[in-house]
Formats: C-alpha cells, sequence, structure tokens
C-alpha cells in the first residue's frame, strides 16, 4: 500500500507539469497587460517599456515558461504584481477560509445527500422517494449564487439570524456551506439512490434475507457498503471540484479565500498568483482522486492493491 | 397428514403486478409436500414458477412485486404464511434455509467469508463471536473444504464457483435448518462439481437428516439425487410420481417428452425428440390445459377447461384430461399411435 502511494504521487508529476504548461499558456492568451496594470494610467511608453523588461515579459513565452518552472521547482512561485507579496504567502492566508468551508460543505453533502439516495432507494415509488427526488433536482437545477443571494436576503437581510458576509463567527460559515455544498448533495442523492437500487437487487442481498437477517442490517451492513464503492467515485470527483467551486461562493459572501484570490487577480492580470492557484486547484483534485482510489481497495477488496 | 411431514403447501397462488390495477399467477394451484429427511425434486423449464415457488415458500418476494394471494404453506404445523415478519425471520436461516444458482453472486463481495458465516450463526444462536466463528470453522469442514481457516479470511472473489457453493451450503447449514431449499444448486457449476455438491447435499441428509427441496431443470440430478418429484409446468404442478415410476412410466405428455428428450447414451438416432413449442409467457397463458398448444393428444376438451391434478394410481398424480375417466379411452389410443 504504502509503495502504491509514493508511486501514484510521483506519478502525478509528469500530469503537473502538463497542467503547468497548459495554464501558462491559457494564462498568456487572455487578452490584457499586467503592465499596464501595475503601471497606471499616467506611465508613459518608455515607463511601461522598461517595466515590462524588468519584469521579463519581453523575452520569448517559452523562456518566460522555463524560468516560472525553474522558480517552481525551487518552491518559488513568485511575487505578485499587485500586491508585491510572495505568492506563497498570499495563499496561505487565504487557504484556512477555502479549506474549512470546503470541509464543511463536503461534511454535510455527503451525509445528507447519502442519507436522501439511501431512503429514497428503500422507499422506492413512495413518497420519500419522490420527496428525495425533488429535492435532489432542486439541487442540481438551482444555480448556487442565486441560492445564496436568496439565502442572504432571507436569513441575514430579513431575519438577521446569520451575517451577510466576512467571517466574523462561526456563523458566517453557515450559508456558504449550505450553497456550496447543495450541488453536491443532490449528485449524491441521486447516485446514491441508484446505486443501492442496485445492490438491493442482488443475489447476496437475497442470501441476507434468507438467513434471518434483521431488514435494517440487510440494507446497511449488506447493501449499503457494497453501494460506496460507486458512490466514493462520485464523492471524489465533486470534492475535487469544490475548492474550485468556492470561487463564485466567496465572491458572492465576500470570503477572503483562495476563490476570490483567484477572481481578484484575473481582474488584475496577477499572472503569478493565478498560476500558482490554477496550480494548486489541479494538485488538489489529483489527490484527492488518489485518496479516492486509495479508499476504494478499503471498500472493495475485489481490487485492494498487494 | 401423516406426522412424518414436514412442510405441506397447498393451493398456493402467487401473483406479480403487471400494472397499477392488473396482476399475472405467476403459480397457482401449487401443493406438495416433503416428508422428514426427504430429499424431493421440483422439475419444469425456466420461467414454469419453480424458484417463485420457493420463494414464496420462505416469503422471500418482498423485493419484487410479487404477492401471495391464496394458499398455506405448513411447516412443522404452522402455517408460515401466517407468521409475523419477525416470526418468519427466525424460521428463515434456523429452520429452513436456501441456497441459490448462482453462488459466485450469492456471498456479498465485500465481507469475508467467516464475517458472512459468523453473521448467520449469530443470528439464530447465542454464540460469542469466538464461539461461532469456531463453529464456523467446523462448518465449514463438514462440506468438505480443505483448509477452513485459510478460506475463512478470503473475500468471495478468491473463491472458485464449486468452493463458493460449498461455503452457501455450510452458511445454510450453520445452524441446522430442517428444511433446505436448494434453488438449481449446481446449474452454474461444471459437471464434475456438480457431482461433488450433490453428493454434499446427499451426505447433509443422511447424517442430519435434513429434508431437502432440489430445484432444478436436469432430471438428471432428479434421477440421481431424488426421492420423490413434482413437474412443474407454466405455474401448476402437473405431475406428481416416485422418481423412479416417473422416469419408467411418465403420465403427463409434458412429462413425457421431457424424459423422451434426455439424450441417451448408444442409441443412435438422427435427432433428439423435442417439444414443439416454448413456455407461453406469463401474461399470455392459454386457456384450458395450458399444456395443450404443445401438446400432441390435445382434444377439445383440453383448450376449454384446466383439468385438476388427479391420482392416477396409488403414487401418482397428474394434471390431465387425459387420464381422466370421461377421457381415459383416448388415452389409450395416443399411447397407442405412440
Amino acid at each position: 500500500m504504502g509503495r502504491y502511494f509514493v508511486k501514484r504521487v510521483l506519478g502525478t508529476i509528469p500530469l503537473l507539469l502538463v497542467i503547468s504548461f497548459l495554464i501558462f499558456m491559457f494564462i498568456h492568451l487572455i487578452p490584457g497587460d499586467p503592465v499596464r496594470n501595475m503601471a497606471g494610467r499616467e506611465a508613459t511608453t518608455e515607463e511601461l517599456e522598461n517595466l515590462r523588461e524588468s519584469m521579463g515579459f519581453n523575452k520569448p513565452l517559452y523562456q518566460q515558461y522555463f524560468s516560472y518552472l525553474n522558480d517552481l521547482v525551487h518552491g518559488d512561485l513568485g511575487i505578485s504584481y499587485k500586491t508585491k507579496l510572495p505568492v506563497s504567502e498570499m495563499m496561505i492566508g487565504r487557504l484556512k477560509p477555502t479549506l474549512k468551508l470546503t470541509f464543511f460543505a463536503t461534511l454535510w453533502s455527503t451525509i445528507v445527500g447519502i442519507a436522501i439516495g439511501v431512503l429514497s432507494a428503500v422507499n422506492r415509488g413512495k413518497l420519500i422517494d419522490y420527496l428525495g427526488m425533488l429535492i435532489a433536482i432542486s439541487g442540481i437545477s438551482i444555480p448556487g449564487f442565486w441560492l445564496g443571494l436568496v439565502m442572504i436576503q432571507i436569513f441575514s437581510v430579513k431575519l438577521g439570524w446569520v451575517p451577510t458576509g466576512g467571517l466574523d463567527t462561526w456563523r458566517s460559515y453557515i450559508l456558504p456551506s449550505i450553497t456550496l455544498g447543495c450541488g453536491i448533495m443532490a449528485i449524491l442523492a441521486r447516485f446514491s439512490r441508484s446505486s443501492m437500487l442496485d445492490s438491493l437487487g442482488e443475489d447476496y442481498v437475497r442470501t441476507a434475507r434468507a438467513k434471518g437477517q434483521r431488514e435494517r442490517l440487510v440494507i446497511l451492513r449488506h447493501a449499503f457498503r457494497n453501494s460506496l464503492v460507486q458512490v466514493v467515485t462520485v464523492i471524489g470527483l465533486q470534492i475535487g471540484g469544490l475548492l474550485a467551486g468556492s470561487v463564485l461562493i466567496e465572491t458572492v459572501f465576500t470570503i477572503p479565500g483562495l476563490g476570490r484570490l483567484l477572481v481578484d487577480s484575473l481582474a488584475f492580470r496577477d499572472y503569478k498568483v493565478v498560476q500558482a492557484l490554477l496550480l494548486f486547484f489541479s494538485f488538489e483534485y489529483i489527490l484527492i482522486n488518489l485518496i479516492v482510489d486509495l479508499l476504494y481497495g478499503v471498500l472493495n477488496p475485489r481490487i485492494r492493491l498487494k | 397428514m401423516n406426522e412424518n411431514n414436514l412442510l405441506k403447501v397447498e393451493n398456493l397462488r402467487t401473483e406479480f403486478k403487471i400494472s397499477r390495477k392488473k396482476s399475472v399467477a405467476a403459480i397457482s394451484d401449487v401443493t406438495f409436500e416433503i416428508d422428514k429427511g426427504e430429499i424431493v425434486g421440483l422439475v419444469g423449464e425456466s420461467g414454469c414458477g419453480k424458484s417463485v415457488t420457493s420463494l414464496s415458500i420462505i416469503r422471500l418476494l418482498n423485493d419484487t412485486s410479487g404477492e401471495i394471494t391464496h394458499g398455506s404453506v405448513w411447516f412443522k404445523g404452522n402455517n408460515l404464511l401466517k407468521l409475523s415478519d419477525e416470526e418468519m425471520r427466525h424460521i428463515r436461516g434456523k429452520e429452513i434455509a436456501m441456497i441459490f444458482q448462482e453462488p459466485m453472486t450469492s456471498l456479498n463481495p465485500v465481507l469475508r467469508i467467516d464475517n458472512q458465516l459468523i453473521e448467520a450463526i449469530q443470528l439464530h444462536t447465542e454464540y460469542t463471536k469466538q464461539e461461532a466463528r469456531k463453529h464456523a470453522l467446523e462448518t465449514l469442514r463438514s462440506v468438505g473444504i480443505p483448509d477452513p481457516e485459510r478460506v475463512s479470511r478470503c473475500y468471495p472473489h478468491q473463491l472458485s464457483g464449486g468452493m463458493s457453493q460449498r461455503v452457501m451450503i455450510a452458511m445454510a447449514m450453520s445452524c441446522y435448518p430442517d428444511l433446505l431449499i436448494a434453488d438449481e444448486p449446481t446449474t452454474a457449476l461444471d459437471v464434475t462439481i456438480q457431482a461433488q455438491i450433490l453428493d454434499l447435499m446427499q451426505g447433509i441428509r443422511n447424517t442430519r437428516g435434513t429434508s431437502i427441496l432440489l430445484i432444478t431443470h436436469d432430471l438428471g440430478i432428479v434421477a440421481e439425487t431424488c426421492s420423490r418429484v413434482y413437474v412443474m409446468y407454466a405455474g401448476r404442478i402437473i405431475e406428481e410420481a416416485p422418481v423412479d415410476i416417473l422416469f419408467s412410466n411418465p403420465s403427463h405428455p409434458y412429462t413425457q417428452g421431457l424424459i423422451a428428450s434426455i439424450p441417451k447414451l448408444g442409441l443412435e438416432a438422427e435427432s433428439l425428440p423435442f417439444i414443439p413449442g416454448s413456455v407461453p409467457d406469463i401474461t399470455m397463458m392459454p386457456g384450458g390445459c395450458r399444456f395443450h398448444p404443445r401438446c400432441r393428444y390435445a382434444t377439445e376438451i383440453c383448450s376449454q377447461k384446466e383439468p385438476e391434478l388427479i391420482s392416477i394410481n396409488e403414487s401418482q398424480k397428474c394434471r390431465c384430461w387425459l387420464k381422466t375417466s370421461e377421457y381415459s379411452i383416448k388415452t389409450e389410443n395416443g399411447e397407442s399411435r405412440k
């Protein structure tokens, strides 16, 4: 298991290289000039040229890429054009709110989503099933930013239960977490329902009943454990997207997290920050999928790794 | 009812909902009995209602749209259909155990063998986990598994089909049930393993006195293992006979056709005899005798009225107009034509 893990982690390096190249190229394809943003409106052409040269922007793109890569392997993410602070420092400061938000969103949406899915499957064709799937369809269909705004209007502005934004108390996390997790909850509900229906129809579930096992345990111990194998894949893919999905939510709720940082840096064409953030999101996505692969083995002995 | 009787199924009828208002009967008027220590065969083509019958007996139709609408299942003097779900749960696995056609998929793929056995044992005994594990190993050994310690730590996918079926039998026998229902237990296995599993089941009957209801489509298996046979066709029992009589003197035209279609060694023939047509669809059952469209002796009455299952001699019953007193003359003709 340990060796497999190391192998998989090392395997991410070429992947990250390709990703870093794509990110670099795409960013430089976006129209807009960071030098003009930095120098301000009044700067003369000469000043702009000087600045451009000092920042290395007049070099060919491939040279810029290699020097970026060189810095990267030395652990240097560069200096932000906007704040003149090291990018890594800026990211660390913003990491905590985003991670917290992602964690809470994942936590509630996984529990609620799977619970709805299992209940719907077990009560297939009954009221609970229809209700559960209504919630799921709503969760998928309603856009997060809209839900966020509506909830702010109701719970913050009208009722005053929670703050409209910022991160002053633990209450500040409630609305953003709900908004962020809504889509995943819905997808998980639908997915675990169908996965659960599959396993409920399996022969081993009939065997468990033929043993005289209690229906509750037939469902939990036999059907549910097997359905989890499929559900975990979806959880992995979704959480990977969550961190990046926080971009919208952090903007709506004015949370100083990585998502907000990305939006602000993009507007300023702060290449170094954008590159670092995108690379970070990609790495996180790969990492979570790696964890899911390992979890697979724990849940499903058929693919347990030697 | 004789005192040796263990299970008596009377006029059992199970219906399946095919739409909101419409149901069709998968089996009806199914009546049979099993004595203590007896191996009884239930034979028929696929789709004739054998499995529905067995699932109806232990009331495992709840994950289908099936419902028992008529009849009774007497087991040791209790009507199983009248028991509460909780009471029925104590019968399942303890008094009546069941093994299935696909041993590979009938074991839970994410649980180790020992855990699945211990679960079955602890459900119906007061054993601690340690005692249950010990008992599980003994049961595994008793079904001819050579290295129970190793096998018990395996996951189902690490076992062969024959091994899995042995494990299933071990699990079924772990609480010493009085009745074992084996639904096509050897169909998914290759021939040598089939023989081993059948030997094993006969051994269990001989040592424990367990009654076995053997459901199969394979007349060869019936000939080797069973003492009495019920033949099913399209949801009805159409013939009942001791095994030797069934093979030497089958009375129902369907049974005759089945037995005629068994290949015989050393007999050179151009082609095997067969029964024309196929089993009717459950939603489009022919009126009258359900076999009449395929029956070469069919007469007018056969398409109009369904015959009853009647005794034609002291040990044999048959559901055929040709065996009734009114129409019996035609039987003679029919047989002479054959």
